[in-house]
């Protein structure tokens, strides 16, 4: 048996909500003086917690859903063959590990393992190199911005690195505002060196002399890393670009949650401390930012992908992905998927190969992906064998986004879903525009109504007048593309608005006032489990679900051992106040 | 300044901080009272009117005292698609609060917040920053009892 270098436990906020605190706790009183470190996240969130060993040899052995105990904990010191965890063939096939290659492998806030791992060469290499040059290496690389819009990186540098002033501005958006979306919290808590590392390639090409990181404070462990990580480089005077006479300065922003802060003149206006509403353009940032400085803004991914870019040589990072779009993406995946986590894939692969075999959803569960989050749009199952990539899916009428792809399940309703996101802008809308402020919160009036079975033909024609509209009328991002959701569902999902506002039915079953709760008596054991439960008292003595009372919050149907509770179709259960 | 929010003294007086100011006011207090407003009125030298305002756009700050645990039941699409209502309804009819409130012990105090970053675990909540993933209803009577008994 191979002998056991050290123990590696996954303790990114997906590891930790999954109880990887005390595995770690537990695996180090059972260690002995093997060495155990804390890592971040390689992925496969869905079986954290995740513990690696490394052997001697130079290999590992996973293991997963590692519970808490000693008992655990000294199976896995005895290499024993129970949990064991491979990654799964086709999987590993289809990803392509550039930028998350040391994601979940190294220790985050160890200075001299990220270096012991190629860490800073490409930083090096840098320097070696003419500013203009980096710049250009970049373009070569053909890199857009993984923040969503998907600019060329290497085209904002060189705005910013044309403007000769001595004070010049980059800000690193951490703020990653879509909903459902956690690839850049994964890098900050996995890797936060490489994400500096970015950042100070970019600032040496650019001429930047102070860098912003405005990062969400729902993400206090990336906040940490981040911290530690600038202090270690402080120290080391990596801060200290070539060429410069003084350092450069490093500060870190925290959010204060408002999506809108993600767009850039807004963070911009947060940044100098007043209300996060969206400038107008032009001005751009490169010619007045921060404080009417000249100032660049890039997202945290399209950072990380800067150190391997440099490292390989742009030449060679174009060679993965499509002819417009370049590299590899990071997508986390959620959902109705069994393998939810982050996938590192090349651009180009097709959604099929995303849900299906990385994520393992089930073919003929699912019935659409939701990409761009809040500003993109959906996109049915007939549509998964698209190749991904920046122009393919705006061709379809949603959006690559920043990486959030959210599976959504044969069994969830088209017009619920769409009637989530509006909830979300209209309620993040600044309120600067009007279309924006007012026609997101009439959008949302509507598609609340005709959740509540109360809509009409009319509402449709209404939506569909509105979009363009508030698109139109919208001076940021956010009021641009807000209508999409709905636009996008009504694209290819009218049958479920119609079925919703002419017949008054939600097939999938989940508006609440479109459905009954029923109990079936043939299935039922009578334990009571769901009377006891039941937080309105609506199930009486009989066993009888009162849909007068019954506040469809299904908390019956989850406790039944027999699946005995189901939802039916409006007027199929009993309600006392229709029939005595 | 009054003696209780001298700590602001540790920011320097750069209007850019404000919001780490109001940050700060938060994690020391749990919510910005009036008093606290008028402090970093004075330490920013900026009007009150201006700190309320910029205030009320972020969805962070508080202006109530919250409960001694702090529950967000995430409402992103992740969890939303995962029944992210239903939690909320279960945990409203368990404490009898709705979205905002807290409970007239002061113990809990209930916020939807959109995405923890933990999606590949929906639905998930969070109680003073701990993360609780892949609830049912079982499980969430069961978290929020322990809470219960810590007292
Ligand atoms: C409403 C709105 C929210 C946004 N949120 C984010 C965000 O959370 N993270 C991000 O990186 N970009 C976000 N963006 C995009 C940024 O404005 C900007 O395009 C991006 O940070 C540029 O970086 P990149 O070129 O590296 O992608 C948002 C844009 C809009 C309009
Ligand atoms: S959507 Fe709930 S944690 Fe992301």
């Amino acid at each position: 048996m191979a002998n056991i270098k050290r123990i590696k436990v996954g303790t990114a906020s997906c590891g930790l909500a999954a109880g990887s605190g005390a595995v770690l706790e537990a695996v180090k009183r059972n260690a002995g003086n093997i060495p155990v470190v804390e890592v971040g996240c390689i992925g496969h969130c869905y079986a954290e917690p995740i513990v690696e060993v490394e052997c001697e040899d130079g290999s590992s052995i996973f293991y997963s859903r590692v519970a808490g105990t000693d008992d655990a904990a000294r199976k896995i010191i005895a290499l024993s063959d129970e949990g064991r965890f491979s990654i799964p063939e086709k999987r590993a096939s289809l990803e392509k590990n550039i930028v998350t290659r040391l994601a979940g492998r190294i220790n985050p806030v160890d200075l001299a393992e990220y270096r012991a791992n190629g860490g800073f060469e490409a930083l090096k290499r840098a320097f070696s190199m003419k500013p203009e040059d980096v710049v250009e290496e970049v373009k070569k690389g053909g890199l857009r911005g993984r923040g969503g819009g998907g600019f060329p990186t290497g085209m904002k540098w060189s705005f910013l690195a044309a403007k000769k002033v001595p004070e010049k501005v980059l800000i690193c958006n951490a703020d990653e505002g879509d909903p459902g979306a956690f690839m850049d919290r994964s890098m900050m808590e996995s890797v936060p060196y490489q994400v500096l590392e970015g950042m100070l390639i970019g600032a040496y090409a650019t001429g930047a002399t102070k860098i912003f990181i405005y990062c969400r404070a729902e993400y206090p462990l990336a906040i940490k890393h981040l911290t530690l990580a600038i202090e270690e480089m402080k120290k080391a005077g990596l801060d200290q670009l070539a060429g410069r006479e003084k350092p450069l300065e490093i500060t870190i922003k925290e959010g204060a949650g408002a999506f809108v802060c993600g767009e850039e003149t807004a963070m911009i206006n947060s940044l100098e401390g007043h209300r996060g509403t969206p400038r107008f353009r032009p001005p751009f940032p490169t010619d007045s930012g921060w404080n009417g400085l000249p100032t660049a803004i890039n997202n945290v991914e399209t950072f990380a992908n800067i150190p391997p870019l440099i490292a390989m040589g742009g030449e060679a990072f174009a060679s993965v992905g499509t002819e417009k779009s370049k590299g590899t993406k990071i997508f986390a995946l959620a959902g109705d998927v069994k393998n939810p986590g982050l996938t590192e894939v090349p651009m180009g692969i097709t959604l099929a190969e995303i849900v299906y075999d990385i994520g393992g959803a089930e073919k003929g569960s699912v019935k659409a992906v939701q990409t761009g989050g809040p500003s993109g749009g959906c996109i049915p199952a007939e549509h998964f064998d698209v190749k991904i990539d920046y122009d393919s899916l705006k061709e379809l009428g949603a959006i690559m986004g920043s990486g959030g792809l959210i599976v959504i399940g044969k069994n969830r309703c088209m017009v619920e879903t769409a009637r989530y996101f509006l909830s979300f802008t209209h309620r993040e809308s600044c309120g600067k525009c009007t279309f924006c402020r007012v026609g997101t919160t009439r959008m949302y009036e509507t598609l609340e109504r005709i959740v509540a079975g109360n809509g009409t033909e009319e509402d449709i024609a209404f939506l569909e007048d509105l979009g363009p509209k508030i698109r139109k009328g919208s001076l940021c991002g956010l009021g641009q593309t807000a209508p999409n959701p709905v636009l996008s569902t009504l694209r290819f999902f009218r049958n479920e608005y119609e079925a919703h506002v002419k017949d008054h039915v939600c097939d999938a079953m989940e508006c609440r006032a479109l459905v009954d709760v029923k109990l079936n008596t043939d299935k039922c054991i009578h334990c009571g489990l769901c009377i006891r439960t039941c937080p309105v008292s609506a199930i009486g003595p009989d066993f009888k679900v009162d849909n007068a009372k019954c506040t469809r919050c299904n908390s019956c149907i989850e406790v039944c051992p027999k699946k005995a509770i189901s939802r039916v179709r409006k007027g199929e259960g009993f309600n006392s106040s229709i029939s005595k | 300044m009054s003696e209780e929010f001298s700590y602001l003294n540790q920011l320097g007086s750069d209007k850019g901080d404000l919001i780490k100011g109001l940050q700060l006011v938060q994690s020391r207090e749990g919510y910005v009272s009036d008093e606290a407003i008028c402090a970093v009125s004075k330490h920013f030298s900026v009007p009150e009117a201006e700190v309320e305002g910029v205030l009320t756009f972020y969805a962070q700050f508080k202006r109530v005292k919250p409960g001694k645990y702090q529950i967000s039941v995430c409402d992103g699409t992740a969890c939303h698609i995962k029944g992210s209502t239903q939690i909320q309804a279960w945990v409203s009819a368990e404490l009898g609060i709705k979205d905002g409130e807290t409970t007239p012990d002061g113990l809990f105090s209930l916020v939807t917040v959109a995405c923890l970053g933990c999606c590949s675990l929906a639905p998930v909540l969070s109680i003073n920053g701990k993360v609780y993933g892949k609830l049912d209803r079982k499980g969430l009577t069961r978290i929020l009892n322990e809470y219960r008994k810590m007292k």
